[in-house]
């Protein structure tokens, strides 16, 4: 049984000019252990679909539609109450921004102190000594003696590694990790990603990873999952995703991934920029980017259908599927 | 720590020696003091004699070094109009307007803070809406109509508190305090109400605006996101993180209604410090007038020493970077 489970999810914000749809009927499932890849443009929806996933949309977002389960049980009907405990037990995130996600004014062991005792039994003595564990476990020299900094007496990189303490030490079957190296420098960001993928392998978490760095799902994903103006273009697991991309979209964006093996002069890209959410056109969403738009593209949207190993949401490929 | 004190210490000679300043050209600029000792009818010869005694014919600098030469040993001349050494007027007011002030700064705090909180966190609520419209009144009613409003109320037409005074004193150790006595405590109410009503909406729309900040900041989120329970996220992470710039102002106003108390105890009739001052303004009586100038600056700088104190103890950002940076990477 898959461990989380998206099924048509709507996500709406009331406007004053009505209602904005800025996820529409997103499907797919995350299995326990499994990375699951999210990308596409600023403004896709990747986001909003984990604040969904963990109750965490900002008001007046809201879930118009459609079904969150995780273990088989519907999580986004849950009151606030209900749902508390299970955000950081069962579903942990990771945030952007480590010089802001951790709170300035406490140290970071007692940040990690908080969070296990929250949810773990645990006496002061054995939740720190944990703790410990836990920094020395995403590499943070000399912990022991560190449990008691501050997070303003660590650099970036090091921060993004007690976020990651954070977001994994009541031990969560599911991490979202929503941008979790966008911020950091270059060189620090594949320390982190294979930080991120060693210590989920070693617990068996489960990672729903957001980005829109097409690299680092290729190295780290098992399947990804591309979005666009709201709705999945592509789903299906990373190497044909990568490879064999079905859908127009997702061709262009590994189009536009440099490579080291062939010489190109110049990188590829996709034209025009990705519709509004007021402005989305009838029709497929991507028709005005499109390089092999025909007549049908233009007035139904494509359901994602199966397309070779993957699934995608493309006229294209309607042939090969079974008509709905 | 030591060292950070002491550098505030040192800072704060040159303010204390400007205000000493400000202070001792009163002397010589507002009123002609020989002339309130001579009377109307004087020789020239007579009033040599007393500038002279006086030490009023030295340079000015001479002078200036004498006066603050007597104010550091507690030395502050006498009041024209008391006839009194002004230090023991000045301490025998000091407590009154010190119980006042206190009183209206933990009524400000005590209910300020958590109505900031609560309508920072409802900040959509009908009551929050109420508590808000409610606290525009504190804000822009002048304290003279709120204390009348409340003589009128609660004096006048109900009968329950007394519109005056101290009520009955007891005297412990040299202090004389209205705080043992039922009578002293209920002379207390409207004075610390009158006066502390304005820093109290201060307070509370300080703190829920620095709330609805902080609650939208990245690492209440990232609490939220781990579960913590909403208690700790309100009270642990979100307050504390509002707690400086409330200090800030705290420490100011506290400084002010110590200060500038003038207004509630000329009408409540409170025998403080202001009302000594409006007093002692009436007749120029210069003395006291320099001396309570100076004493406020000395107030103030002690204020502001425990508010960078307490920055210290809130914000570990601010505290001296004792341990070693290593593991930076």
């Amino acid at each position: 049984m898959p461990l989380l489970e998206v099924e048509n999810l709507i996500v709406e914000f009331p406007t004053r000019r009505g209602l904005l749809r800025a996820i529409d009927e997103v499907s797919f499932t995350i299995d326990p252990g499994e990375v699951l890849g999210v990308v596409g443009e600023s403004g896709a929806g990747k986001s909003l679909t984990g604040a969904a996933i963990i109750g965490l949309l900002e008001p007046p977002g809201r879930i118009a539609g459609g079904q969150i389960r995780l273990n088989g049980a519907r999580i986004d009907t849950l009151s606030p109450e209900r749902m508390r405990p299970i955000r950081g037990r069962q579903i942990g995130a990771i945030f952007q921004d480590p010089l802001t996600t951790l709170n300035p004014l406490y140290s970071i062991g007692r940040q990690l102190v908080e969070t296990m005792q929250t949810h773990l039994p645990l006496s002061d003595r054995d939740a720190r000594e944990r703790a410990i564990q836990w920094l020395e476990d995403v590499g943070i020299p000399a912990a022991r003696h560190r449990i008691g900094a501050f997070p303003h007496e660590f650099s970036g990189g090091m921060r993004q590694r007690v976020v990651i303490a954070l977001a994994l030490c009541a031990e969560p079957r599911l991490i979202i990790a929503d941008e979790p190296t966008t911020a950091l420098d270059v060189s620090i960001q594949a320390q982190i990603i294979a930080l991120l993928k060693r210590i989920t392998r070693e617990h068996g978490t489960a990672v729903m990873l957001v980005t829109h760095d097409m690299g680092v799902i290729a190295e780290t994903a098992d399947r990804v999952a591309v979005m666009y103006a709201g709705r999945i273009a592509e789903i299906g697991p990373v190497r044909d995703v990568v490879l064999t991309p079905a859908h127009p979209y997702s061709e262009g964006l590994m189009g536009s991934i440099p490579s080291l093996e062939h010489r190109v002069d110049r990188l590829r890209q996709i034209d025009g920029a990705m519709p509004r959410l007021t402005a989305i056109p009838q029709g497929c969403a991507f028709n005005p980017r499109c390089p092999k738009t025909f007549a049908r593209c233009m007035t139904e949207r494509p359901a994602l259908l199966p397309a070779g190993p993957t699934r995608s949401a493309c006229w294209l490929h309607a042939e090969a599927a079974p008509h709905v | 720590m030591f060292a950070f004190i002491l550098a505030r210490i040192l800072q704060a000679i040159p303010v204390l020696l400007t205000v000493a300043g400000i202070s001792f050209a009163l002397f010589a600029y507002v009123g002609d003091p020989i002339a309130q000792m001579l009377g109307q009818d004087f020789t020239l010869a007579q009033r040599e004699a007393v500038v002279h005694a006086l030490g009023l014919d030295q340079p000015l600098y001479v002078q200036y070094i004498k006066f603050v030469w007597s104010a550091l040993h507690g030395e502050f001349g006498l009041s024209y109009r008391l006839a009194k050494p002004v230090g023991t007027l000045i301490l025998e007011r000091l407590p009154a307007t010190m119980e006042l002030a206190f009183c209206a700064a933990m009524l400000a705090l005590c209910i300020g803070v958590p109505l900031g909180v609560y309508t920072g966190i409802r900040r959509n609520g009908a009551l929050a809406r109420f508590i808000m419209i409610l606290s525009l009144i504190g804000v822009s009613l002048p304290t003279f109509l709120i204390g009348i409003l409340l003589i009128l109320i609660f004096a006048v037409l109900l009968g329950w508190l007394p519109s005056f005074g101290r009520g009955t004193l007891t005297v412990v150790a040299g202090y004389s305090t209205g705080l043992l006595s039922l009578s002293g405590l209920k002379a207390l109410i409207l004075p610390a109400i009158t006066l502390g009503l304005f820093q109290m909406t201060l307070i509370m729309r300080l703190v829920r605006a620095e709330m609805l900040e902080v609650l939208r900041s990245d690492y209440i989120k990232f609490a939220r996101a781990r579960g913590l329970s909403t208690r700790a996220i309100n009270f642990g992470h979100a307050l504390k993180n509002t707690l400086v710039p409330v200090i800030t102002v705290v420490g100011l106003q506290l400084g002010g209604l110590l200060a500038f108390s003038i207004v509630t105890e000329t009408v409540f009739q409170w025998p403080g410090m202001g009302l000594l001052l409006v007093q002692s303004i009436a007749v120029a009586d210069i003395p006291v007038m320099s001396t309570y100038l100076l004493l406020i600056a000395v107030l103030f700088v002690a204020i502001n020493l425990t508010v960078d104190l307490l920055y210290y103890a809130v914000d570990p950002r601010l505290r001296l970077n004792r341990r070693s940076l290593t593991g930076r990477g």
